[in-house]
């Protein structure tokens, strides 16, 4: 019974070429009507490509789509409606760091995967490399998080490539916040960038909805609040370099052991003016416990019945003929 | 309880927020709290909702963050290629008349109240309030936020015409701490921007130096922290 109903949807799906401007949902979500002051024209702007969408909706469909489709999401919701459990996102439970020290910044995170209540990676990286001088903690959908700061990462490179300079933590944030917000919170990742760069380090937080804080620490992820207790009561201005991966850890180690969607290992990343550490899994403090000593040894291997080696038979017995074979 | 507050870790960042903008004989003085909540948590208690468009421009942002950032964000780039094209720096209503277009204009996707403040050599000290869908108002004293539905009886009482620059800046701070102890949404530290001719002077009152109001109780260090210094041995029930 569902199955044809899934058909039925599928064959009612809308032709957007139709629909007007099919882009709108891709473009930023402020159409704008910029009023030039000294003439009262009306100039259509913010997306450079607003003329290319515009086009496209009105031309027939042959040209696929950049960006995300949302054609799907209709049907998606009305599945759900009528019961239908959606497939459980790859999410990093989470519970990410970070903080400025004296001389820089240093990221935090924990390392558990969860895909609903099952742990999908013990060990996963969720502190991810922007430029030489900025990372990125990811919180949220894994898949999210992974693509939004690989995209601005190689934006990133190509304006450094355009500009001859080191990029700076706020370019980041604004492709990030950019990016976010031009998909309404749909994509689903909480981030908490940090770097040092000419002006100086900065460490900001943003959220899926696209608005940005900056601050001198912060915790995102569903570990946040066990991470924030920590640092609201040991943080100071002016740690060294060893206090602050140490309250780093600390507050780690409180989101992996209170809360359930954390664990595993602590990852850290320290970054100076003009260098960087990345200490994946600092430490371990949940080994496999009960690992037998002997190790493990499979004593009953295959039985080896026969050896006999038969080279195989030629099939076809090539006769050379007299004269040349290639000729006709 | 517990369940609800995590699981709106990732609700959308808003403002809960009081803001204020009021004009005095010389400019105009922008106050705002600074609590920022994703659902039940406060996810920054130290936000800087005051922010700057131009040099003499200021706004108070309320409501949705994403959508006040991207705005502010907007009138700032569009004012700033004004300010060129026009040659001198760009006048208030100009300032929010953008706000105002772009408020309007998708009043359908925004979600954002927003009070632009500021000075200009023509009209002097300006207040204009934008609420949610794009209307603009000039007013003398303007209030915005979940926690101004608090403060309109108490600026109907003490709001008066011609104040100097301290005696606006103390209503500012006494109003936007009255909101606080009130308004669930509203906490941390009270930023006021004052904007004159003279230029731009901001101020920031943390909780100690706010007044007490009805049944509120001064605050002190932690009772586990006095008894621990002085007594080392756990305490026993």
């Amino acid at each position: 019974m569902q199955m044809t109903t899934i058909i039925q949807m599928s064959k009612q799906t809308v032709n957007t070429s139709k629909l007007e401007n099919p882009h709108s949902v891709l473009q930023p979500k402020i159409s704008l009507l910029f009023y030039h002051f000294s003439d009262l024209k009306f100039l259509p702007i913010v997306s450079p490509l607003h003329k290319l969408y515009l086009k496209m909706s009105n031309e027939a469909m042959d040209v696929p789509k950049t960006g995300f489709s949302f054609d799907l999401c209709r049907r998606n919701e009305m599945l759900t409606k009528k019961g239908l459990k959606s497939p459980g996102y790859l999410k990093t439970g989470t519970t990410i760091v970070g903080l400025i020290f004296e001389n820089g910044v240093i990221l935090g995170a924990d390392t558990r995967a969860t895909e609903g209540p099952i742990v999908a990676d013990k060990n996963c990286e969720k502190i991810h490399y922007m430029a030489p001088n900025i990372y990125c903690c990811g919180a949220g959908t894994a898949a999210d998080t992974e693509a939004v700061t690989d995209n601005i990462s190689s934006q990133l490179k190509l304006h450094r490539y355009h500009t001859g300079r080191e990029s700076r933590v706020v370019t980041a944030l604004t492709l990030l916040k950019s990016h976010l917000f031009r998909y309404q919170g749909h994509v689903s990742a909480a981030l908490v960038l940090g770097g040092v760069d000419v002006t100086g380090p900065h460490l900001h937080t943003i959220y899926p909805h696209g608005s940005t804080d900056t601050l001198p620490f912060a915790t995102m992820g569903s570990g946040s609040l066990a991470a924030m207790a920590i640092f609201e009561s040991e943080y100071r201005e002016g740690l060294t370099r060893d206090e602050g991966v140490n309250l780093v850890t600390k507050a780690i180690c409180s989101g992996i052991f209170n809360d359930l969607g954390s664990g595993s290992n602590v990852d850290v990343c320290v970054i100076e003016k003009g260098k960087k550490e990345y200490l994946r899994n600092h430490l371990t403090p949940n080994p496999r416990t009960y690992i037998s000593s002997k190790g493990y040894t499979f004593s009953k291997k295959t039985e080896v019945l026969l050896t006999k080696i038969t080279p195989l038979k030629e099939l076809v017995d090539v006769v050379p003929v007299g004269g040349d074979a290639m000729e006709e | 309880m517990d369940r609800d507050a995590t699981a709106d870790v990732n609700a959308p960042h808003s403002m809960g927020t009081t803001i204020i903008g009021v004009t005095y004989n010389g400019g105009v003085i922008l106050g705002a709290d600074s609590r920022t909540s994703t659902g039940l948590y406060v996810a920054n208690r130290a936000s800087d909702k005051i922010t700057q468009l131009t040099d003499n421009v200021y706004i108070c942002r309320s409501g949705s963050a994403a959508d006040s950032q991207i705005v502010s964000d907007y009138v700032r780039y569009f004012l700033h290629q004004h300010t060129i094209q026009l040659g001198q720096p760009a006048t208030v209503k100009v300032a929010a008349n953008l706000v105002r277009l772009l408020s309007y204009n998708n009043k359908n996707m925004l979600q954002t109240g927003i009070i632009v403040g500021g000075w200009d050599k023509y009209e002097g000290g300006k207040i204009y309030g934008i609420p949610l869908g794009g209307t603009i108002l000039e007013q003398p004293f303007a209030i915005g936020g979940s926690g101004s539905s608090y403060l309109y009886g108490f600026f109907d009482q003490a709001w008066k015409e011609g104040m100097t620059k301290d005696e606006a800046e103390q209503l500012v701070v006494k109003a936007v701490s009255l909101a606080i102890a009130r308004d669930g949404a509203s906490g941390g530290v009270v930023r006021t921007v004052t904007i004159n001719s003279e230029g731009v002077t901001r101020n920031f009152y943390p909780g100690d130096t706010l007044p007490l109001w009805h049944d509120e109780v001064e605050a002190h260090d932690s009772l586990l922290d006095i008894l621990n210094a002085s007594n080392p041995e756990p305490m026993s029930t």
